[in-house]
């Protein structure tokens, strides 16, 4: 147990302080590459519950494919960062003001927390099953619906993306395999007979 | 190995034909290209009218499936109803503008279908994840239509402010599901009811946190600021389909979580509904007397109608949310009436918006001037038109409940708001006559001739709607 409670205070310790180097990360790709070191960190809170699915999907889904596309993205794209931190003095009284009220509040719901009776621990759905078994026994029969919603909505973002990018420009000469492939060497070269001194009219 | 059994489907029949529909039309468009335009619209206006029969002759009663996530009960009939309407307007209205404008893409029918089949989920959505799912598939188009002038640099910030505020509106939303979820241990609506019952700081936290998601979607103060931006940028069916079908399904989403999740606490939340509203006819009435841009001004006037609608919800009553329904069946209407008009403000320059173009449209275009002074008029709640009724229903549920103040306030915002309406009239039929515009294209005609009749003959037989509104009410209680 004791080694449990080391643990999880070691992940959530990492976790907070990388979450907070995100922010304050003068260089984006060290914003990007702690946000990798949070999302890794949080997939070890999710080992520690049990729940070792979620922590792998965490790891392929948001390291692998997420958190590298940020990386691409904040490297190809040339934004000064230093000029947009420009005016952030000047919104600082306001910021902190709103910082300092949902501080007090938060403390306010921690001193309250409360919660629901019923509510039992997290952990391991069924005793007979992996998670991995007990997530595929569900996620196309009683949650089919949200699955295949947010399957919807991928494709939105794919429509969105084609629409919001691709031009038709004419006179654009594009390359045709079949064409390529199917090319003989009757179709693609003349022989001419040239004779001595007269070129070809 | 347990025994698995699938859900029932029948009451999702409507969103699976819009679904498969959708892709239908983005397979012809995307094979065909963008010869197929017409095609694909009129097939989309087709497609949404087959959803909303689908949806009239489902069983009646209350069905429910996925474990309780997915409810068709009166309310959602109603609500899908008139969100269907909104869509297929929206549609029909772009028919002659993209093509005038150069922007014929299949695309925009296809993702006002998908945006649409979005508003169906949220409408039926009774827990939290499914109201997220439906709310971004709602939105996600949205944005994209908004920006799809390209070369516009109005609608691209349109779109893009759309986009950063509509996300950062998500995140709040998220935040404060996940903090309901912490405290009582469920995103049904129906277990959160029960756990709600005991209060407590912290779900109220996330409650709070819930509605400020939701007053975004419904531009409702504070949350309002994007609402005149993105207006104005927006093209301007695309406009249309923010302020008309987007709306009703903000509300829906707004009354069923504050109705069906938290009936425990309802005096907790009839106070950020009370500010809400006040803060969104107030606000809403008073800034649009400024406004010159037809489009912002619309804006402006759509923030003072939600606050108006969300009076009714205030009521935390059955009345009050069938004042709310009969107010936002008859404000979709007066809407689409008007944005067909500004749609039709077109000459040989191209396309104007300000309000000082409409000047002497009673004499180059009286019919058009008298329809849109009938639509202002019912707007701004002068009896007999419909905008009246829909204004009484809900301040008679906010007195019946004992909120005078709030009902007071109401009426002065009215009378505020009335004088900018009538200002557009006074312009149209006292100002010198400017150059006048081109003819009606038929699709416009056809939304501003229904919108016209319906509010101009509501007062003689509302029988119908306000039944069917007071049965979809009953039908949350």
């Amino acid at each position: 147990m004791i080694v449990n409670a080391i643990f999880f205070y070691l992940f959530a310790g990492i976790c907070v302080a990388s979450a907070v180097m995100v922010i304050s990360a003068r260089n984006p790709v060290h914003s990007v590459l702690f946000l990798i070191l949070a999302f890794v960190n949080a997939a070890g809170l999710f080992v520690l519950l049990g729940a070792e699915f979620l922590a792998m999907i965490l790891i392929i889904v948001y390291v692998g494919a997420v958190a590298v596309l940020f990386l691409f993205v904040v490297m190809m794209l040339d934004v000064d960062f230093t000029e947009l931190r420009q005016g952030f003095l000047n919104y600082l009284p306001i910021g902190a003001l709103v910082g300092a009220v949902l501080l007090v509040e938060l403390l306010l719901v921690v001193g309250g927390w409360a919660i629901a009776p019923g509510v039992g621990h997290a952990g391991s759905a069924s005793a007979s099953m992996t998670n991995t078994q007990a997530i595929g026994l569900v996620l196309y029969t009683r949650y089919v619906y949200f699955f295949e919603a947010a399957g919807v909505i991928l494709l939105v973002a794919m429509i969105g993306a084609i629409v919001m990018t691709l031009q038709h420009k004419p006179n654009v000469r594009r390359q045709n395999i079949a064409e390529q492939v199917a090319r003989r060497t009757t179709s693609a070269i003349e022989l001419v007979k040239v004779k001595p001194g007269q070129g070809l009219s | 190995m347990t025994a698995v059994q699938l859900p029932a489907f029948v009451p999702l029949l409507p969103e699976i034909v819009l679904g498969l529909g959708a892709m239908a039309l983005l397979m012809v468009g995307a094979f065909r290209g963008n010869l197929t335009v017409q095609v694909v619209d009129f097939s989309a206006i087709a497609l949404l009218v087959i959803a909303g029969a689908i949806l009239l002759a489902l069983p009646a009663g209350r069905l429910t499936s996925f474990g309780g996530s997915f409810v068709v009960d009166d309310f959602a009939r109603f609500l899908k109803i008139l969100a269907l309407i909104g869509s297929a307007a929206a549609i029909a209205m772009s028919l002659d503008y993209t093509k005038r404008e150069r922007q014929q893409h299949f695309e925009y029918s296809v993702l006002i279908v998908l945006s649409t089949l979005g508003m169906l989920m949220l409408i039926s959505a009774a827990d939290l994840i499914a109201l997220y799912l439906g709310l971004e598939l709602m939105s996600l188009p949205l944005y994209v239509v908004a920006a799809s002038h390209r070369t516009e640099l109005r609608s691209t910030e349109a779109g893009l402010k759309y986009f950063v505020l509509g996300a950062l509106s998500s995140g709040m939303l998220l935040y404060g599901a996940s903090l309901i979820y912490g405290f009582t241990g469920t995103v049904s609506f129906t277990g959160i009811a029960q756990a709600a019952s005991h209060g407590g700081v912290g779900l109220i936290f996330g409650l709070v946190f819930l509605f400020a998601g939701f007053c975004f979607k419904v531009s409702a103060v504070p949350f309002h600021m994007w609402t005149p931006d993105v207006y104005q940028g927006a093209p301007t069916p695309v406009t249309a389909f923010f302020a008309a079908a987007v709306k009703v399904s903000g509300i829906a989403m707004f009354v069923r979580g504050a109705v069906m999740a938290f009936p425990g606490i309802t005096s907790e939340w009839q106070q950020i509904v009370v500010f809400v509203s006040v803060a969104s006819m107030l606000l809403g009435s008073f800034a649009a007397i400024g406004q010159r841009n037809f489009k912002r001004l619309m804006a402006y006037s759509s923030i003072a109608h939600m606050g108006f609608a969300l009076v009714g919800l205030a009521a935390g009553t059955s009345q009050g949310v069938q004042g709310v329904l009969v107010y936002m069946a008859i404000y979709i209407t007066m809407t689409l009436g008007v944005f067909a008009v500004i749609l039709s403000m077109r000459r040989s320059g191209g396309m104007v918006e300000s309000i000082d173009q409409l000047a002497g449209l009673a004499r180059t275009h009286p019919m058009r001037a008298f329809v849109l002074a009938m639509l202002l008029f019912s707007m701004a709640g002068v009896p007999p038109l419909a905008g009246f009724f829909g204004k009484f229903y809900v301040f008679l549920a906010a007195i019946q409940a004992g909120f005078y103040i709030l009902a007071v306030i109401g009426v002065l915002a009215s009378a505020v708001g009335a004088y900018y309406y009538l200002a557009i009239v006074k312009i149209m039929y006292f100002d010198e006559a400017a150059e006048g515009f081109y003819a009606m294209p038929i699709g416009v005609r056809v939304v501003l001739g229904i919108c016209g009749l319906f509010n101009l003959l509501f007062f003689v037989y509302p029988g119908p709607l306000v039944e069917a509104a007071s049965a979809a009410a009953r039908s949350l209680f």
